[in-house]
């Protein structure tokens, strides 16, 4: 990847975290801890790679994402309103009773979205459904899913995870958002989900690990799935909760709580402090 | 009326008569030999999709086909279709609205020898529940077919209620159903029998019995148990004054629920309900348990006759 591109999709993304916090602490409630693991996942598939166009979200060849990990709103938002999809202003309603943006994933409701979602395990399910919809008709189009490593504890991802492999479904690229924590702490003392790349591969599918924070790593791994035939890929992110936003980072408590208005401030602060650096 | 027909094969010999509509796929979770969708597989292969057994899976996959612009039929037994993967209906299909058609087969007690963890007697109240969901329980091969084509019509989800048991058919070819819209099939003005499903015959047989013994007896068949012709029902309390409802179902969040919300709110008249009363089912033939729970015409009229004296 060049390097002006990488800086660009560098400050995107820190903007996109930005507008995870905005949207999060206005909120008062919300899940910044898997929103900000996820956001430069998001802003390589939304700035660089998908073939989406906010003017015609519904474009029935377009790039298809699901967040599978649907309680991550506030990334899939943030990314969403930088693309142009709607006002970044609105991430400020973030889940009032006026706003359309839902706590979790709607798609009829907010623009760009291309599941509705929330009840993990069902998304990567829908994802399957839509990737074997592009095969029916033909189409050119690519199925994205975002997981998260904790979500992977639902049975029904697995059912899924057959379904993909037993109908070759080549163009769908699922990523394991892989931070090691879960809400009840970290995923190997909950239940523990491991090994994940091992498990995908046993189902059947093409097994990429990757830095979920660096764009090279993010870039290769969507072009070697684009170009693996006959096997969905996994991409296991190696990433790290809370990402950006220093007293967040690692820790299970800020999974599903929102930052006070001076503990905001302060991760506005860190985080419009490294835009400037960039 | 000698004509006997499951509606689930119906149902099978209906998806592949509309199969020629590319835009339809049929799912299923490894039981096509047994929801009849093997009649689609047998003509469209390339659009049965075997999803294993794994409903919960195949609901959400059929959401993600849906939300493409597919037409999808996705079938299982009902308790598997309603229940084990309710959330996933809920979630993946009603909340968002797509367009999935859950063909839930072998409903209700006459699943039979298998008995009570199949024995669908709940999810005409778990689907109703669901904001949206269109509910279908079709009596006979006739009805079900024409509604079938009507739900595949309509952009929406639907849950269409089918049993395994042989039914006799009731109604002539040519008829004419309409979702959403109830059938008076027999006239009467002395009390209403309202069923659903394979309970319209039981009904209808009760209502001659009645006739003999100088009762009145108006039937109706509620095809669409939501949304539920609100008019039919309200014209009958009116006109009978007492309604007894017939379903193969348990008696709470059922068709006689259904019709009494209607009825508290409009007609308040005496009504008694006909149905597996909040209890698990059990091994047998189908003909025994219906008899062990009441589900024939016997219980419909003597039922009719207990109503009639508090009107």
């Amino acid at each position: 990847m060049e390097d002006k591109t990488k800086l660009e999709l560098k400050k995107t993304a820190t903007k996109v975290r930005m507008g995870i916090i905005t949207a999060v602490s206005s909120a008062g409630s919300g899940h910044p801890g898997g929103s900000l693991s996820l956001a430069d996942i998001l802003t390589f598939l939304y700035f660089k790679e998908m073939n989406i166009d906010p003017k015609n979200p519904k474009n029935p060849d377009r790039d298809r994402f699901v967040l599978s990990k649907g309680h991550c709103t506030p990334a899939l938002y943030s990314t969403l309103a930088n693309r142009g999809f709607f006002p970044v202003e609105d991430l400020a309603d973030f889940r009032q009773v006026s706003s359309y943006l839902e706590g979790h994933p709607n798609m009829d409701k907010v623009p760009g979205v291309d599941m509705s979602t929330g009840s993990l395990g069902q998304g990567i399910s829908a994802a399957v459904g839509m990737a074997m919809a592009g095969k029916l008709d033909n189409k050119n189009y690519r199925v994205y899913a975002a997981l998260g490593d904790g979500e992977l504890e639902e049975g029904q991802v697995w059912e899924a995870a057959m379904c993909a492999s037993h109908y070759k479904l080549d163009n769908l690229t699922a990523f394991i958002d892989y931070n090691g924590l879960q809400i009840d702490g970290n995923i190997t003392e909950v239940m523990n989900p491991e090994p994940i790349a091992d498990k995908f591969a046993a189902f059947g599918w093409n097994v990429i690990s990757i830095n979920a924070h660096n764009f090279d790593e993010i870039e290769q791994a969507v072009n070697k799935a684009k170009a693996f035939k006959g096997k969905p890929t996994a991409i296991v992110a190696h990433s790290i909760k809370g990402k950006g936003v220093s007293y967040m980072e690692n820790q299970a408590g800020w999974h599903g709580s929102a930052p006070k208005k001076e503990q905001a401030e302060q991760a506005q602060a860190e985080l419009e402090s490294y835009l400037k650096s960039l | 009326m000698s004509e006997k027909m499951a509606t689930r094969v119906a149902y099978g010999k209906t998806l592949a008569e509309i199969g020629q509509d590319e835009n339809i796929v049929v799912l299923d979770a490894d039981l096509s030999k047994s929801t009849r969708t093997d009649f689609f597989k047998d003509k469209y292969p390339e659009r049965h999709f075997n999803i294993g057994i794994a409903e919960g899976n195949m609901m959400a996959v059929a959401a993600g086909l849906a939300s493409c612009g597919k037409t999808v039929f996705a079938s299982t037994f009902a308790v598997f279709a309603a229940g084990r993967a309710y959330d996933s209906v809920r979630n993946s299909i009603g909340y968002p609205h797509l367009n999935v058609k859950i063909g839930a087969t072998h409903a209700g007690i006459t699943v039979g020898e298998d008995g009570a963890s199949h024995q669908m007697l709940e999810d005409i109240a778990l689907m109703r529940a669901i904001p949206g969901m269109t509910v279908i329980s079709p009596s006979d091969a006739v009805s079900t077919t024409a509604l079938v084509k009507q739900a595949a019509q309509m952009n929406g989800p639907v849950y269409l209620r089918l049993g395994r048991l042989d039914v006799p058919v009731i109604y002539p070819t040519d008829t004419q159903f309409q979702i959403g819209k109830g059938v008076q099939v027999k006239d009467g003005k002395d009390i209403t029998l309202i069923a659903t499903g394979m309970m319209l015959d039981p009904a209808l047989k009760a209502a001659e019995n009645l006739e003999k013994e100088g009762v009145s007896a108006r039937v109706i068949d509620i095809h669409t148990i939501k949304p539920i012709d609100a008019d039919i029902i309200i014209k009958a309390a009116k006109e009978t004054g007492a309604i007894v409802t017939c379903e193969e179902h348990n008696i709470l969040g059922g068709l006689g629920s259904a019709v009494a919300e209607v009825v508290v709110k409009n007609c308040p008249v005496p009504m008694e309900l006909v149905g597996v009363k909040d209890t698990f089912g059990k091994s047998g033939k189908p003909a025994d348990l219906l008899v062990k729970y009441g589900l024939t015409a016997e219980n419909i009229m003597e039922k009719s006759k207990e109503l009639l004296k508090k009107k």
